[in-house]
């Protein structure tokens, strides 16, 4: 019993620790950065695009609109794709290929995301620059290089989804008459409806996060951006471009923007777990 | 009296498994038939094959003729949603999906290409009284059908399928997942239904055959082994296994 009883302090202390890193990450990044933003005023900090750190401005909207805009076309991208995929492989292919499928898509989360930068920059960014003008480093190029990122994410997270759905609804569609397309979308997509959100916003929080490819394709100029031609830098770049020279207020000011990214993407997966718990709660039929 | 649905020597592989083996069987119009036997005996699985459910299970091979109105549905070309259309299913447990009671009841109707409309709503409620459902909903047509009690659940999907008028209903073990009050409603349901469907029941409950049905089938291992009126089947059963089953020696 002893025993027991110590293995299970252990195993708790072992499953804190996890907790404790959250912790410790929350605090020092709010401790570092939020002075400065109280300092410099919300609206000057969020709401204004003047970044002169030298000079002792830190406005980040113009980065905040850089992330919002490749985040947007990564979901507009891999979003779609993602879902189509999900689609595709829980309603309409032959189970065995799905479970060939699936693994190859989960593997795409394997690929280092410098690998996916450096595959943006040798063949996607000139293509863009001959066919749609522009420098080719841009939002764009940022945009297919996050979609296909978040492909295994938005792919992976929709088909548990879809699966969860209890068969008996798909029988009874079937047995109504329907065909594969009216039983998915009138009524499998609604049933997965909270689980493929959850899919969605995960996705999303993953594109937001993302740093070396986007660093690598989207230009990082410092200003916003007129159309999906031009150049963006998000704030995940601008850290870290400039952490390394960075001090003193330049410094604060890039945890800062570190605070603003953490509270979004914690806003994101609290979203999205309370969407998967839905789910989950209907697939029991309740 | 000539049959509504019957099979001519049906015989079902599930891969290497024979689970029908040459079914011959012809069900009156407008009454109700049950199908009676042992679990795993392939009563669910003849069910199916009116309404050619079996199809979607991978490696089913189905050999035989079923003919609906004397019209063979079992060959290449059959219009399945036309087929379905006419031939309803209600499962062993209740399935409403997760939408509202009144898009559970307009589903079909939106399957088939009905236009929405007035029509909608006189359908609704037309089939949600025909289960005697109408009083106890129509004032929350709108909220989620998964709130409603299993017995109202049951109702409610035997409506769904009323409602794109179908000519026959399959019932797989309907009263499966419901309690004795709640069994006792929907066999009176299936009884005033019986007038104008005509309705095939999967049931491992003799009492239930005996109280409902006038006509019941006994199978046993994948073979028809008697069908007759149900009166004759549980007072004179012609076939000493049919005795033993009705009797309660297996099963």
């Amino acid at each position: 019993m002893r025993q027991e009883k110590l293995i299970a302090l252990i195993l708790q202390a072992v499953a804190l620790s996890a907790l404790a890193g959250l912790l410790l990450i929350t605090v020092f990044i709010f401790k570092e950065g939020l002075p400065l933003i109280l300092r410099t005023g919300l609206k000057d900090f969020f709401f204004s695009s003047d970044w002169e750190p030298d000079a002792g401005h830190f406005g980040i909207m113009s980065m905040i609109i850089g992330s919002l805009a490749v985040t947007l076309g990564a979901m507009l991208i891999g979003g779609t794709l993602g879902l189509g995929m999900a689609i595709v492989l829980t309603q309409f292919c032959p189970p065995k290929l799905a479970s060939f499928l699936k693994p190859t898509i989960e593997l795409l989360a394997g690929i280092p995301s410098v690998v996916y930068g450096f595959m943006g920059v040798v063949t996607l960014v000139p293509l863009i620059r001959s066919y749609l003008g522009g420098p080719g480093l841009s939002v764009l190029a940022a945009s297919i290089v996050l979609g296909i990122m978040v492909l295994p994410t938005v792919t992976s997270i929709s088909i548990d989804a879809l699966k969860a759905v209890p068969r008996t609804y798909w029988e009874g569609s079937v047995a109504l008459g329907a065909t594969r397309w009216q039983t998915t979308h009138m009524l499998m997509l609604k049933a997965a409806r909270s689980g493929i959100v959850a899919a969605i916003i995960l996705g999303m929080g993953r594109a937001l996060g993302e740093t070396m490819a986007v660093i690598m394709v989207a230009g990082n100029a410092l200003e916003i951006p007129g159309s999906v031609l031009d150049p963006v830098r998000t704030l995940t770049s601008n850290i870290a471009l400039e952490m390394g020279y960075a001090s003193g207020e330049h410094r604060e000011a890039l945890f800062a923007a570190g605070v603003t990214l953490f509270a979004v993407i914690m806003i994101f997966n609290t979203i999205a777990l309370t969407f998967a718990r839905r789910t989950i709660r209907q697939g029991r039929g309740q | 009296m000539d049959a509504k649905i019957e099979t001519k020597n049906l015989n079902l592989y599930y891969g290497d498994y024979h689970s029908l083996k040459g079914v011959n069987i012809a069900i009156p119009p407008r009454s109700i038939t049950a199908i009676i036997g042992p679990s795993g005996c392939g009563k669910s699985t003849l069910l199916r094959c009116f309404n050619r459910m079996n199809e979607l299970i991978p490696g089913v091979i189905i050999e035989g003729e079923i003919l609906l109105d004397g019209e063979n549905i079992h060959q290449q070309g059959t219009d399945l949603i036309r087929l379905r259309r006419r031939v309803g299913m209600v499962f062993q447990r209740p399935n409403p999906f997760p939408l509202s009671i009144a898009d559970n009841i307009t589903y079909g109707l939106r399957v088939h290409g009905t236009p929405p409309g007035q029509k909608h709503s006189d359908i609704v409620e037309n089939s949600l009284r025909a289960t005697l459902l109408w009083e106890e909903v129509k004032d929350k047509l709108h909220s989620p059908a998964l709130a409603l009690s299993p017995e109202q659940q049951q109702r409610l999907c035997i409506s769904r399928v009323l409602a794109i008028e179908p000519e026959i209903l399959l019932m797989d073990e309907p009263c499966s997942a419901l309690d004795p009050i709640a069994t006792d409603h929907i066999e009176d349901l299936m009884r005033d239904l019986s007038e104008s469907y005509t309705i095939i029941i999967v049931t491992h409950n003799m009492q239930q055959a005996s109280r409902v049905s006038s006509w019941s089938a006994f199978m046993l291992m994948g073979e028809l082994i008697e069908f007759g009126p149900t009166v004759r089947i549980f007072n004179n059963p012609r076939d000493k296994r049919t005795e033993a089953y009705i009797s309660g020696r297996y099963g």
